[in-house]
């Protein structure tokens, strides 16, 4: 859904998994309700809204950040990758498989967040130890409770076990 | 949540004069905290002003007299895991990352840091009473659900806390805070930047409106050897501080040459006691020492009875963390405590 | 005989690729056309009326198209009982933008619809209400004296009442050697699933609707539904594949889709209505919970008294109950048991199950009770519930199902190292951490409910099996494609399981743990009708293959029928099918509980939790740093998604032990931190070393397939153990939950 430009309105262009998108969208509408209500990327999960539960973490020119306290506008030219992006041409990532394997989710409601989140936690490289990677990880709440199952996910692909 | 313009400035010179120019608009920096109260509809930008063009504002640079300018738009992420800053000012790097989440942190900026709005219940619900959001309108913390609040620093009319990791570091550290504004620009002393409840709440610190933090500047040494951040909390990572302690020393033969300890958690701005910190010049470190430092900083101190805890828990957290600041290597990750 | 392959055997999630790559499709995520989107409008009062409303303001945002609320809307029924619902409690439930009165704080009173999600949340924030306010009581603790025994209805049957008193507790307790009294206490706490409560409702046309729902019951909304705006069941589809976890939150259908529907008939357009986060925290909930306990026993260890009173809250407007007091004397055979449970009805919206309603909150009292009578004996705590072991429901008179307890008991003491426990509190020693170690019994009923299924033997040799129950993360998709495959002997490739439609055969709301037992059962009953069929069509097949073979002379292996006596005598199971002139042999059973045997047996899961806590003793930091749970819930069908189900129970022990909350300002009447900032579950960092053991368990009563299900039986014995392994850590006993930073101290 693409609204018709208005006096307020700004167009936003983003390049999304790789592929490029033009908006046009209000100040107000948030990266998160672009994505999911503009770009039917439904992928990016709204847990709160309001920066607390990580379900909408997306990776924007590298870095994972809340969709959910970002602005559409604010993010104009930039690259995002979603959960939608996370396999690369139709082979899943080694976390989304290790994900699996591990029985990583039960609802499921959680994980494109913990996916996105936990493939930028690799990429940084802070993280080295289990206490390190559950730190690093405690911004993506699972109500399920697939922690230990999730943990157990990233520390195996960290280890090189899915390449 | 009501529908607001948008503007990106491409200099701080446009970004102050669009801000001067309607006392509605804001700025906005990372959004972390702009966007979250604004859709609680607890504050109304008429306009946002896009600072993150201003490149200027967006680096780390050292400072002729051997401190650290960070510019006020770098992220809380790139000032924690930046080098220097790991290396001259670990206790800072340590703060930032209690703070917040990974993601947070990536968007989050130092600017907005200082200025982000305290996390009490009433203040974040719109249909309560708060004298901080709604002066005159009363205060129900003060009789109600108080665990997040302030056992110093507070007034009749607000106890909330000042909701910052980073900035208990930073008043550690002795900041100075670079502001610019219509008029020019001027610095304010970390001590000075954020003030406290009195009769007005609702201004959270000595900013005026139309003023851009544009650097925060570190003094050129940092305790790097004997520092440590210690942050006690209602889970292990992802909740604000109930106490949180700063500590950095320099040690001489085995006594304190010179120490900074600030608190969090406990009051509307980082607390810190000068008088504390001069007691120990010249003790050992020891947990006596730190304890009799503790005595000193929370010799005023009042609960409100869901935080009566905080006073012999923040006396405990002084001493452990003087005791962690002696290995820093011991700190764990989330500044939970360790030894 | 069944040959299980595929039952018992880990197998991984077959929506797991949907789930990880973002393809799964939640309730607000239907891209339909031209979609409406409608944002709620909460009173901000606890108790009064609404007295007038000014849509001025917020029907000048553009983009506005209608604003819902008691003066604008569309007929509602008069009657209670077009209200009610699978799970309602006994009473007059609640009606969404029925009057101007309000009865707890939060209540929904209007619905804003516009063209994007943005102008509703906006013209919502607009819209101005004036009430006039009445005098509101929400505290508990200051209505003890109001408490009364629940209504008995449909609720009180599934969740019975306490049994009658037994024995003479007064002389018994007053004659016991040793004696523990204790008053324990929990606020209120949030179901709180990720996925916030969201339908998106398709306008088909006059009277018919499409609704995607979050919901444990595609049946239990369509019901509603149609009762409420006068529709035929069949014009109401109701369609819940994926949802984002519930734990009792969707036993009942929540406004969100009375509202959306409202305005889908209102406006004859498709709309969506997602709740925010706070509203999450405006309908049902754990009770907050005040619970005593006085328990004696011999100085030998016999327990003889048992007395557990519990008082929660209800509404104003209806009586929940939950089964808080009756475990102990199921667990424990004293001779002497008193057992009370009450409710008080207060200005708060009406409690609703939450993952082991009751169970968890009464075992918190009973289990911490049963150690410190250990701890004055000084015996150790696993010796005194083996001592004091029930071969028998002393409590209903009955024998148990089955019972593997003791089993939980030896080999998760064993996986713990339970040996290595100090028996003295305080003296177990980790530089500046305590340590302790605690353990407690759980307990958990298994429920028998009707509930039915179809299956499906297609030409294309594919077995399709349908039912309307959800899948809210527990695996029943999964689970129920194993138990499908098994009885016809098929790979698991080769079976869908076709879910969360209300089209499909009726099924219960999804809760209690029950559904694998109750769906399961009718899924193997119809895969089985089938599989009968099937045989009888071989049977007449040309040449007659199988000669005079009766049913037991075949097996049902990889897609074909095999003589056991010749196994090269096979009927592949599609030549079957083309025999039926390429028809697919269907059919359809419903899995009624027989009730006269059920009723001879008390029929429980058990388990038993061993935990390790590190407590920082100057700071008051409680860690859990491993712990072990042990589950006796007769078959396991898939033992990976089993172990997530414990592991997420026992997350939850964790939780319910030392971090969540809900906190109510008495005097503002409402909750205020309705938010996943303040209300505190746990995250990666609070989450340590965790074991699961299933113990072996065969139970041929309580239903088809000898499953007791899963999902609230991890919890409920996980965080009394903390609070125990806390006391042993420190000796300290917290009796007010969660035990949070700063009591320790
Ligand atoms: C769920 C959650 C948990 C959090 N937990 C923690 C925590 O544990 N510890 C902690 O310290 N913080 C925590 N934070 C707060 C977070 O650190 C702040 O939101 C963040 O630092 C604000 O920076 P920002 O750039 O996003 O500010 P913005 O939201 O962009 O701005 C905040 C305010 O500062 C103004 N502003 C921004 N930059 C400038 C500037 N250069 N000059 C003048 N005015 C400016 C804006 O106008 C606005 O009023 C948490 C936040 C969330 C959402
Ligand atoms: S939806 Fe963004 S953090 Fe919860
Ligand atoms: S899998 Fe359900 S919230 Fe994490």
């Amino acid at each position: 859904m693409n609204s018709p430009p208005s006096a307020t309105s700004h167009e936003v262009q983003l390049q999304i998994n790789g592929k490029p998108a033009k908006l046009q969208l209000e100040p107000w509408v948030t990266l998160l309700d672009a994505l999911r209500d503009h770009l039917d990327l439904t992928g990016s999960k709204k847990g709160c809204d309001h920066g607390q539960c990580g379900a909408c973490t997306v990776i924007c020119d590298g870095e994972r950040i809340l969709s959910c306290l970002t602005l559409g506008v604010m993010k104009n030219g930039s690259e995002i990758t979603t959960i939608e992006g996370i396999a690369v041409e139709g082979e899943m990532h080694p976390l989304q498989k290790a994900f699996i394997d591990h029985d990583a989710f039960q609802c499921g409601y959680c994980t494109p967040g913990q996916i996105c989140s936990g493939v930028a936690l690799i990429a940084e490289g802070h993280a080295q130890t289990r206490e390190e990677v559950k730190e690093l990880m405690s911004g993506n709440l699972c109500r399920c409770g697939a922690n230990t199952n999730i943990i157990d996910a990233i520390m195996e692909v960290k280890a090189g076990r899915y390449e | 949540m009501n529908n607001f313009k948008y503007l990106k400035a491409d200099t701080p010179a446009a970004a102050i004069a669009a801000v001067a120019d309607n006392a509605a608009s804001n700025f906005v920096a990372g959004g972390t905290n702009l966007i979250d109260l604004w859709k609680y509809d607890l504050t109304h930008p008429d306009r946002l002003v896009d600072i993150n063009g201003l490149s200027e504002l967006k680096t780390i640079t050292e400072l002729p007299d051997g401190g650290l300018r960070l510019g006020a738009l770098v992220s809380n992420a790139a000032t924690a895991h930046h080098a220097i800053v790991r290396e001259r000012y670990p206790l800072l790097s340590r703060a930032i990352l209690a703070g917040a989440t990974a993601q947070i942190r990536n968007s989050a900026t130092n600017g907005g840091n200082l200025l982000q709005r305290t996390r009490c219940y009433y203040f974040y619900d719109a249909a309560s009473p708060c004298n901080k959001r709604n002066p005159g309108s009363g205060c129900p913390a003060i009789e109600g659900h108080n665990r997040l609040h302030a056992i110093l620093g507070y007034s009749q009319k607000c106890i909330a806390v000042f909701p910052s990791d980073m900035c208990v570091a930073l008043a550690a550290l002795e900041a100075v805070v670079q502001v610019a504004g219509p008029d020019g620009s001027r610095e304010i002393s970390f001590s000075d930047f954020h003030r406290l409840p009195g009769d007005h709440p609702e201004r959270d610190n000595t900013l005026q409106p139309n003023e851009l933090i544009t650097s925060i500047d570190l003094p050129p040494t940092g305790f790097a050897p004997h520092h440590s951040y210690l942050k006690l909390r209602d889970r292990n990572s992802y909740a604000f501080a109930l106490v949180s302690v700063a500590t950095g020393f320099e040690l001489e033969n085995k006594t304190i040459k010179r120490a900074r300890i600030a608190l969090g958690g406990v009051a509307h701005q980082p607390w810190r006691v000068s008088a504390a910190e001069d007691l120990l010049v010249g003790k050992a470190p020891t947990a006596q020492s730190f304890g009799q430092a503790a005595g000193i900083i929370l010799a005023n101190a009042k609960g409100f009875g869901h935080n009566d805890f905080k006073i012999e828990l923040a006396r405990r957290a002084i001493i452990r963390n003087g005791l962690m600041a002696l290995n820093p290597s011991s700190q764990r990750p989330g500044a939970q405590p360790s030894l | 005989m069944i040959q299980s392959k595929e039952i018992g055997r880990a197998r991984r999630r077959i929506e797991g690729e949907l789930k990880v790559t973002g393809q799964a499709k939640y309730a607000g995520e239907y891209q339909v056309p031209d979609l409406l989107h409608g944002y709620v409008v909460n009173a901000t009062i606890t108790k009064g009326r609404i007295t007038s409303i000014d849509e001025t303001a917020a029907r000048a945002v553009p983009g506005v198209m209608e604003i819902l609320h008691h003066e604008r809307r569309l007929a509602l029924p008069r009657f209670d009982i077009m209200y009610s619902d699978m799970d309602a409690p006994p009473g007059s439930p609640f009606r969404p933008l029925y009057d101007a009165k309000i009865t707890f704080s939060g209540q929904p009173v209007a619905l804003v619809v516009a063209d994007t999600f943005e102008a509703a949340r906006y013209a919502a924030a607009l819209l101005n209400f004036t009430y006039e306010e009445v005098d509101f009581d929400v505290d508990l603790r200051a209505n003890l004296e109001k408490a009364h025994k629940p209504a008995k209805g449909l609720a009180t049957f599934i969740k019975p009442l306490p049994p009658n008193p037994r024995g003479d507790f007064s002389a018994a307790y007053a004659d016991a050697e040793v004696r523990f009294e204790g008053e324990f206490h929990h606020a209120s706490q949030h179901h709180n699933p990720l996925e916030l409560f969201a339908s998106t409702t398709v306008y088909e046309g006059p009277g018919k609707l499409t609704i995607y729902d979050k919901t444990q019951g595609t049946n239990n909304s369509q019901i509603y539904i149609a009762n409420l705006f006068g529709l035929r069941f069949k014009d109401v589809r109701v369609i819940a594949p994926f949802v984002g976890g519930s734990f009792g939150s969707g036993l009942r259908p929540q406004y969100q889709l009375v509202m959306s529907v409202m305005a889908a008939l209102t406006l004859k357009r498709n709309v969506r209505v997602t709740m925010d986060r706070s509203q999450m925290f405006t309908f049902g909930h754990r009770p907050e919970t005040v619970q005593q306990t006085r328990f004696g026993a011999t100085s030998d260890g016999e327990l003889t008294a048992i007395n557990h009173t519990a008082i929660s809250e209800t509404s104003s407007f209806e009586e929940y109950n939950e089964v808080v007091v009756n475990w102990g004397n199921m667990l424990y055979p004293a001779k002497n048991a008193l057992l009370d449970y009450k409710i008080v009805p207060l200005d708060l919206y009406t409690p609703m199950d939450m993952r082991a309603p009751g169970g968890s909150t009464g075992m918190m009292a009973i289990e911490t009770t049963i150690d410190q009578l250990a701890d004055q004996l000084k015996m150790d705590p696993l010796e005194f519930r083996l001592r004091n072991y029930a071969e028998r429901d002393v409590s209903a008179d009955k024998p148990f199902s089955s019972k593997e307890l003791r089993e939980c008991y030896r080999q998760g003491a064993e996986r713990f190292g339970w040996s290595d426990r100090h028996q003295e509190p305080r003296t177990n020693r980790r530089g500046n951490r305590l340590v302790g170690h605690g353990m407690s019994t759980g307990i958990w009923d298994v429920i028998a409910l009707p509930g039915n299924a179809s299956a499906k033997f297609t030409k294309k040799g594919r077995l399709i099996v349908k039912s309307a129950v959800t899948d809210n993360g527990q695996g029943t998709n999964t689970v129920m494609t194993q138990i499908a495959a098994d009885q016809l002997g098929l790979p698991l490739e080769a079976v869908t399981f076709k879910y969360g439609k209300s089209k499909h055969p009726l099924s219960p709301v999804q809760g209690g743990s029950y559904t694998t037992g109750v769906i399961g059962s009718a899924v193997k009953l119809a895969c089985l009708a089938v599989k009968n069929k099937l045989f009888k069509l071989a049977q007449i097949m040309d040449g007659f293959p199988l000669g005079d073979a009766l049913p037991e002379d075949v097996d049902f292996i990889g897609g074909e029928i095999v003589l056991k006596q010749d196994p090269s005598v096979r009927i592949p199971l599609k030549d079957v099918i083309a025999f039926n002139r390429g028809k697919a042999v269907k059919a359809s059973k419903s899995n009624i509980p027989n009730v006269f045997k059920l009723k001879q047996y008390t029929r429980a899961a058990h388990s038993a939790a061993f935990v390790e806590v590190e407590v920082d003793e100057q700071l008051g930091v409680v860690n859990v740093t491993r712990a072990v749970t042990a589950v006796a819930a007769g078959a396991i069908m898939n033992p990976q998604t089993a172990r997530s189900q414990i592991l997420g129970g026992m997350i939850w022990g964790i939780s319910m032990a030392l971090r969540e909350e809900t906190l109510l300002d008495t005097k503002l009447g409402k909750y205020v931190n309705t938010d996943l900032g303040e209300y505190h579950i746990p995250v990666h960092a609070d989450i340590h070393e965790l074991d699961v053991i299933f113990v072996e368990e065969k139970d041929e009563i309580i239903n088809e397939i000898g499953a007791k299900g899963i999902g609230e039986i991890g919890l409920v014995s996980m965080a009394p153990a903390i609070v125990n392994a806390v006391y042993n850590a420190t000796g300290k006993l917290v009796k007010v939950f969660p035990i949070k930073l700063g009591d320790l101290i």
